[in-house]
């Protein structure tokens, strides 16, 4: 394995230039080390003004995502040797307008997250005197996976249709909102019902399937749209065909 | 954001980068999607065939046995055989994308994604099997 | 209040025409398309096709057959047009001609089956 890499990474100065170029860095290459140390090894020795987004470089907190040889990946999970001799493209993730080199504007997913509510929704709180909620293993089985979400936007970056169109609410948005609408303590499966129901909220889903490859906590959000279009739409025909029996 | 954002020093002008419209030859799984997309139109063929045979059969023996031998020519054949192979991709992908999408509870526990599977198979292989029996058995 | 949308009901009827379509599309295309066309086995007489085709059962069940599989297509159809050719400024004119030769078909698959001697 030789000991040197070259990274081709996309810069994007918004002060001079209108559109991405790549620039090339030669950056060690040790079997440890991950694409983001090559990163750091280039802000830190050979060039300060690159500008990427970056925390834990362990996997949980979701800030480093980015297009890795055109696949979103997560770049302190990703190794610099599996892409040996390279070069390794790395560019800002699809789908999303660039802000500056690697960094990505993200104010539309944090938009679409707060419109489904991800918290738990009761039509009474439970007063304190009564104690906590319980909940068997079995129940929290039933939404454990898709509480696993960091939060990384890889699916966004995998999904065509969010890069088609800008309403489409998104997979994690979805999957989250179902983390919520299948934890037994959770009663705003009506109230999430009707954000979602609209055409773009979850309707423009095709089922590609690509945000399940690319996640990195094994969400699997194109299983959690699947499953709440047919609850979804289950629920809408009980309303059209029975409109008595909703409250 | 601003409706009209130029540039300015603490606000950036964003990139936003097109879409390319041929957005789904950039990875195998995404031609794979469109291919599976595209079947759609076999569908709907199998339907106007099927239809034409309808048709055929009410207008009795002769017409029948023409519409056989029609559709032993080689272009209704050639389309027949692509419309099978897409019809079979569907169903394919469909049994195969299933268990994802279904998640079935038998008294409080949830059933294992390969029993949904395996239950469609099964379902397939005896609605194969009713439909040749129906039309082959004498 | 929600704006109704007919979204999730097109989806249930692309879903029980997808599951149509895989159960009983290949082998209706494979006897009728390839294997009796091709003389690998002898076709049903007409006699005895028509005495199957003209039973009401037969004729309702095939009528939910075809118009299912024509609503999947259409379905499916449309959104191939909205994200392959990204034309979803033609929106109205895309679903007309989608849903709306879907509701031809299922039309004329009607009337066929109807005028079954």
């Amino acid at each position: 394995m030789p000991d040197r890499i070259t990274l081709e990474v996309a810069r994007y100065r918004p002060e001079n230039e209108s559109a991405i170029s790549f620039q090339q860095y030669e950056v060690p290459c040790h079997k440890e080390w991950v694409v983001l140390d090559g990163l750091n090894y280039v802000k830190d020795q050979l060039d300060g003004t690159l500008t990427y987004r970056w925390s834990c470089r362990m996997g949980v907190c979701g800030s480093c995502g980015m297009n890795v040889n055109g696949e979103p990946k997560l770049t302190c999970a990703t190794f610099l040797a599996d892409y040996s001799p390279g070069p390794v493209r790395v560019e800002p993730m699809t789908n999303f307008p660039v802000i500056r080199d690697l960094v990505v504007e993200i104010g539309d997913f944090m938009r679409k997250l707060t419109e489904v509510k991800p918290w738990i929704v009761r039509k009474e709180e439970k007063p304190l005197s009564e104690g906590e909620y319980r909940q068997t293993p079995q129940e929290l089985d039933e939404y454990k996976q898709f509480s696993m979400c960091i939060n990384c936007l890889l699916c966004y970056a995998a999904c065509p249709v969010y890069g088609l169109e800008p309403d489409f609410i998104g997979p994690a948005a979805i999957a989250l909102a179902q983390r919520y609408n299948l934890d037994g303590r959770d009663e705003g499966a009506s109230e999430r019902l009707e954000i979602l129901s609209q055409h773009e909220g979850i309707w423009g889903c095709t089922f590609v399937g690509e945000c399940t490859k690319v996640c990195p906590k094994d969400v699997d959000p194109a299983g959690a749209i699947q499953r709440y279009k047919l609850s979804a739409s289950l629920a809408s025909l009980k309303r059209l065909l029975m409109p008595w029996s909703v409250p | 954001m601003r409706a009209s954002a130029g540039y300015t020093e603490y606000h950036p002008r964003w990139l936003r980068r097109r879409k390319s419209t041929y957005w789904w030859l950039e990875r195998v799984s995404y031609l794979a999607f469109i291919l599976r997309e595209l079947s759609s139109i076999f569908v709907v063929w199998t339907v106007a065939f099927l239809l034409l045979l309808v048709h055929a059969v009410s207008q009795g023996d002769n017409a029948y046995r023409h519409f056989l031998s029609w559709s032993g020519s080689p272009l209704v054949l050639l389309l027949n055989l692509t419309s099978l192979l897409f019809v079979v991709f569907h169903a394919a992908t469909w049994f195969r994308l299933a268990p994802q999408a279904m998640v079935v509870h038998v008294r409080g526990r949830r059933l294992p994604g390969a029993w949904i599977a395996v239950s469609n198979y099964l379902l397939w292989a005896l609605a194969t099997a009713l439909v040749s029996w129906l039309l082959l058995g004498d | 209040m929600a704006r109704r949308s007919i979204e999730p009901l097109l989806w249930l009827l692309f879903s029980a025409g997808g599951v149509l379509a895989a159960l009983l599309g290949p082998i209706f295309l494979l006897l009728f398309g390839v294997v009796f066309p091709l003389g690998w086995l002898s076709p049903p007489n007409h006699e005895y096709l028509l005495s199957v085709l003209r039973h009401p059962l037969a004729r309702v069940f095939l009528f939910a057959f075809f118009a299912l599989l024509l609503v999947h297509g259409a379905h499916r159809f449309r959104y191939t047009l909205y994200d392959g050719l990204q034309i979803k400024h033609l929106n109205e004119f895309v679903n007309l001609l989608c849903y709306g030769g879907a509701i031809v078909g299922s039309a004329v698959a009607a009337y066929l089956l109807w005028r079954v001697p």
